[in-house]
């Protein structure tokens, strides 16, 4: 390869093809019913940004950065459209669990933790990203990527078994 | 065998550490749904494409907002091609063969002898200055006829830029649609072509000529 080609940045299809399926199970798996909405956003979102993408970036993460603010987007929006019942959740309390045909449980008790354990654990998880990977994505430093993670799994253990 | 308090929570750790990677390999993506559909609409597909089989090998087809910008042979592999229209033209490429069905369309009618003219849009932006006007005039020589590298050069204004005029076609980014197999020397002998003179002769040989 020459050193041209190495400058520039590859077709966005190649993008799709090699990470879009793992992006995809992400998003399943952190947005769950909004999973295919969030993908297009997703989409989109980054095919504005992509030419002005340096060309030494880490697309894979580049790519699950966006996907992660989508998510995030998501999670909000259905937090401002929830009517509460009983009593107003206080700030950082988590989403009701809620579930979909055929996902495992343990989804629905992830996507209940607060944004950025829920964010972590699921890029550490289901992303298999790096703790570095995980803080690049959600703007953290990689120790703070690793106690979210860290914080995110002891939630889980007190309500999955 | 008693456990102390701190192994039992490392192996409920493991445990659910081990139920999320096990789950996580199982969670089914979403639909990929038609990305380049949405992007078009949203107006960010700048280069919509497809490998397209053909009789003189498979070929790169791509199209702008605009029209077919690319034909390109693929012995240096697709990516090849794919690669040099990213850095030429936009990264916001996406494989979107439906968008390309009227040129497909129009090929198969070619090499199966049931076409003459392409009426497909063509979008000259990989070409410049003399060598857009040298596809311009190229674009004009009928079916099944010929011209010399001489006559291009005049009509694309500079007659005596026959050799400049081999060039621009040698660079013809869009061959077969954008005619350049119809150029040949003066003399009688074949030419060049973008490639190889092997595909220069079974296009020719398409149009009822003997390259």
């Amino acid at each position: 390869m020459s050193v041209m080609a190495a400058a520039t940045l590859p077709p966005f299809q190649a993008l799709l093809d090699a990470h879009g399926r793992d992006v995809r199970r992400f998003l399943a798996a952190t947005a769950g019913p909004e999973a295919d909405d969030c993908w297009q956003e997703t989409c989109l979102a980054a095919l504005r940004a992509y030419p002005r993408v340096s060309s030494g970036e880490n697309l894979r993460g580049w790519l699950f950065t966006i996907a992660h603010r989508k998510a995030l987007d998501a999670h909000r929006g259905r937090a401002r459209r929830a009517v509460p019942v009983a009593a107003v959740p206080e700030r950082g309390e988590p989403d009701p669990p809620g579930t979909w045909d055929g996902e495992p449980e343990l989804w629905a008790h992830v996507r209940g933790l607060p944004e950025k354990q829920r964010g972590a654990v699921v890029l550490r998880h289901v992303g298999d990203l790096d703790y570095e990977e995980i803080g690049h994505a959600m703007g953290t430093t990689p120790e703070a990527a690793r106690r979210n993670v860290f914080e995110g799994l002891r939630r889980l253990r007190e309500v999955w078994r | 065998m008693m456990r102390t308090g701190r192994e039992l929570a490392e192996a409920a750790e493991g445990d659910l550490e081990g139920a999320l990677r096990v789950a996580g390999r199982e969670v089914e993506p979403g639909a990929a749904g038609d990305v380049a559909g949405i992007a078009a609409d949203a107006g960010l597909l700048d280069v919509a494409y497809a490998v397209e089989p053909t009789p003189v090998g498979p070929v790169v087809l791509a199209a702008t907002p605009r029209g077919l910008v690319r034909v390109g042979y693929t012995d240096a592999g697709a990516d090849a091609v794919l690669e040099d229209l990213a850095a030429r033209l936009s990264p916001r490429m996406l494989e979107a063969p439906a968008r390309l069905d009227p040129v497909r369309r129009e090929l198969d009618e070619y090499f199966a002898g049931r076409r003459e003219t392409f009426a497909v849009a063509v979008d000259l932006t990989l070409a410049r200055g003399f060598g857009r006007r040298v596809l311009a005039a190229t674009q004009a020589i009928p079916f099944g006829q010929v011209r010399s590298y001489g006559d291009v050069a005049r009509t694309a204004g500079s007659p005596r830029a026959a050799r400049a005029t081999g060039n621009a076609l040698g660079a013809n980014p869009i061959p077969i649609v954008v005619p350049c197999h119809r150029v040949v020397h003066a003399s009688g002998g074949i030419g060049g072509y973008t490639g190889g003179l092997e595909r220069k002769r079974v296009l020719l040989a398409v149009e009822g000529r003997e390259g």
